[in-house]
């Protein structure tokens, strides 16, 4: 499976959660910290590079804060 | 191994930031239209026509030629432009107020006339940016700010379906109703906006996608619960389908 | 030129059609309709786009669209329909896009009457939608001059990006006479860098009246009153005759001003030193020339098919400073030029 990843524009997201229910390995989470507009943005948790950058967080997100990469494509 | 962008800001769209609230489906309806535009490859000759509601500063987020048009009059402006350049590909985004009460006229009889624009449809059953009063299309029970005891329809009148009521004139070539609540719902609501352009490339008369949205500010509910609401509530009155799709539609499928 | 009978309304239609407008969106009503009606077939058959809409709400927005688009464009209508486009002639000027109105006047309020009025003057000339505006407001007596205006009408579009109106009546639009209609060279047009044409090869345009946060509305407005200043600095006409010696001026446009012509004409057969005083744009109004002309004379008699709206005007502009006569008819009823010149005679011999 082609190995992939996600950068999320911290400052774009406005911590809706939207991308949070979609991910099939459940990797994409609501942060701790805030951005700069007061919001929780999501954060990708991928300790073991499960991502495949199936892009479906990013097609939640009505903020296009989330591009995605897929390694080799 | 090199890694490669597949899925960034279309160019359709430029970097602004959305006015809109969190969780608010505008954005995901803008990026599709992009999507659509950008796939298309029709930036340089697409013109659109924002509303007055939510939407109203549409223009600021796509990277096209764009106008602001009164309230409720986008399809008429929309029929000025396109009617001096029917080469240009001319599309009006509209809320359920702008298009489905005081802009009803407008939108009916740019449907008849079976003039070659597209219109996309927000209905999110409220008025969002005057603060949450009853739209046209809010549901029976439905409370909101001018509802405080829920839409009672022997005082307030029913629902307004658009799409069905758009899907009965002879000029629409194309009419269907989505949501996006999903990937998958999204992927289909994609695929009806693309189509709808690709009618109009092909001069095949009007084409309408109503889109099932959310306002999670105005509902009163969070993000994920405002799509689980459109997903049960709203799409129960307003069934998702293809209303109208005229043969040569079809074909280009 | 041969001269050729026309009736009013085909004539300005065919005037717009010279002047090379290239689209009209209109919608029927008494006594415009055959603007509409003559659009319909010469523009089709010229190639050019005409279009019937469902309202005048709906042609002025289609009007608003053609402009946006950059194309020589404009509507006509009735009292009751210029009400009605309103809004959407506020959001054109403020766009500051050219489009042209005619407006042929009918008996008001309400619904009136399908009889020549001038009820709208208010309407017309102090803005009339919301917001801080006007547009510019050309009066015509004759159908030559009704052909005349409107040639001028678009050229005056292009040249301040704003709405220029014809404020004519059921008379001017309904009469027949012979006119002259000039042979015109395709409009040089100027540069429409705004427009939207499609963002190809350069950044997007965008054509917004909402100017929300911070000074950006004001400034709008600054650039928008700059145009006025502007406009009453160049644009300003009017008409005049038998001024010499006159010492009861009347005050009257339009199809008022023809008929004061004939009184004032029969005026001076009797011996009464009577003059007339016409302007032919009602926005920018002549302040300084009627105040300059009523430094000479006895008594001004402002003679309207309304109920005292120019009258302000003339008052604004002398001050108050001489007796100000006013004979006003309403609901479309049209004084012939003997009842002006009782009038006349009244002020000659009280």
């Amino acid at each position: 499976m082609a190995r992939g990843t996600i950068l999320i524009d911290e400052d774009r997201c406005k911590g809706c959660e939207l991308c949070t229910t979609v991910c099939p390995f459940d990797l994409v989470h609501i942060a701790n910290h805030f951005n700069a507009k007061g919001y929780r943005p999501s954060t990708l948790v991928d300790p073991q590079g499960k991502c495949t950058g199936c892009t479906l967080c990013a097609r939640m997100c009505p903020d296009v804060a989330i591009i995605v990469y897929r390694e080799g494509a | 191994m090199e890694r490669k962008a597949v899925f960034a800001n279309p160019e359709a769209l430029t970097d602004d930031l959305t006015h809109y609230c969190p969780g608010c489906t505008h954005g995901i309806v803008h990026r599709l239209i992009a999507e659509v535009i950008d796939e298309l490859e029709i930036r340089e000759i697409t013109i659109g026509i924002a509303p007055v509601g939510c939407a109203v500063l549409a223009y600021n987020y796509f990277n096209l030629d764009f106008a602001e048009a009164a309230h409720g009059r986008a399809p008429a402006m929309a029929t000025g432009l396109k009617r001096v350049q029917p080469d240009k590909v001319v599309f009006t985004y509209q809320g359920d107020g702008d298009l489905a009460a005081i802009g009803t006229a407008e939108i009916v009889h740019a449907a008849s006339r079976g003039e070659n624009i597209t219109a996309i449809f927000i209905n999110n059953a409220i008025y969002g940016m005057t603060g949450g009063q009853m739209a046209p299309t809010t549901l029976p029970g439905q409370v909101t700010t001018s509802t405080p005891f829920g839409r009672d329809v022997k005082l307030a009148g029913y629902p307004l379906r658009v799409a069905e009521l758009i899907a009965t004139t002879s000029g629409a070539a194309y009419v269907v109703r989505r949501m996006v609540t999903k990937p998958a719902t999204i992927a289909s609501a994609k695929k009806a906006i693309k189509l709808a352009f690709q009618a109009q490339r092909a001069e095949l008369g009007f084409s309408l996608v109503e889109i099932l949205s959310s306002c999670p500010t105005n509902w009163g509910l969070s993000p994920l619960e405002a799509l689980e609401w459109v997903e049960e509530s709203m799409a129960a009155y307003y069934p998702l389908g293809d209303y109208k799709v005229i043969d040569e539609v079809k074909s280009l499928r | 030129m041969a001269k050729i009978l026309m009736k009013g309304n085909e004539a300005i239609a065919e005037a717009a059609i010279r002047a090379g407008c290239e689209a009209y969106f209109g919608y029927p009503i008494t006594p415009q309709t055959e603007i509409l009606e003559y659009m319909s077939r010469q523009m089709v058959e010229l190639g050019r786009t005409f279009l019937q809409a469902e309202s005048e709400l709906a042609a002025i927005n289609m009007v608003y669209g053609a402009a946006c688009a950059g194309s020589r464009v404009m509507t006509s209508t009735s009292s009751q329909g210029f009400s009605l486009m309103q809004e959407g002639i506020s959001y054109i000027v403020c766009s500051e896009v050219p489009a042209v109105v005619i407006n042929v006047m009918r008996g008001g309020p309400g619904l009136g009457n399908i009889q020549p009025s001038q009820g709208d003057y208010f309407q017309m000339t102090k803005g009339g939608g919301h917001g801080d505006y006007h547009v510019i407001v050309l009066a015509p007596a004759t159908l030559q001059e009704a052909i005349d205006l409107t040639i001028l009408a678009f050229d005056l579009a292009d040249k301040y990006r704003s709405v220029v109106t014809i404020i004519a009546d059921g008379m001017i639009g309904q009469i027949m006479e012979p006119v002259e209609l000039p042979e015109i060279e395709p409009p040089q047009r100027p540069d429409q860098p705004w427009a939207l044409t499609g963002a190809k090869g350069r950044e997007r345009n965008i054509i917004t009246s909402l100017y929300l946060g911070g000074p950006n509305l004001e400034e709008v407005n600054l650039r928008l009153q700059k145009t006025l200043d502007e406009i009453k600095a160049n644009e300003v006409r009017y008409a005049e005759h038998m001024l010499e010696g006159a010492e009861i001026v009347v005050v009257a446009y339009g199809t008022a001003g023809r008929i004061a012509q004939t009184a004032v004409k029969e005026a001076r057969e009797e011996g009464i030193p009577a003059g007339l005083f016409r302007p032919i744009t009602m926005f920018p109004f002549p302040y300084a020339r009627l105040d300059e002309v009523a430094k000479s004379v006895e008594h001004l008699l402002v003679f309207e098919l309304s109920a005292g709206q120019m009258l302000e005007d003339v008052r604004l502009a002398t001050r108050d400073r001489l007796p100000i006569h006013f004979y006003g008819k309403m609901g479309g009823v049209v004084p012939s030029p003997a009842e002006v010149l009782t009038e006349i005679e009244k002020i000659a011999s009280p």
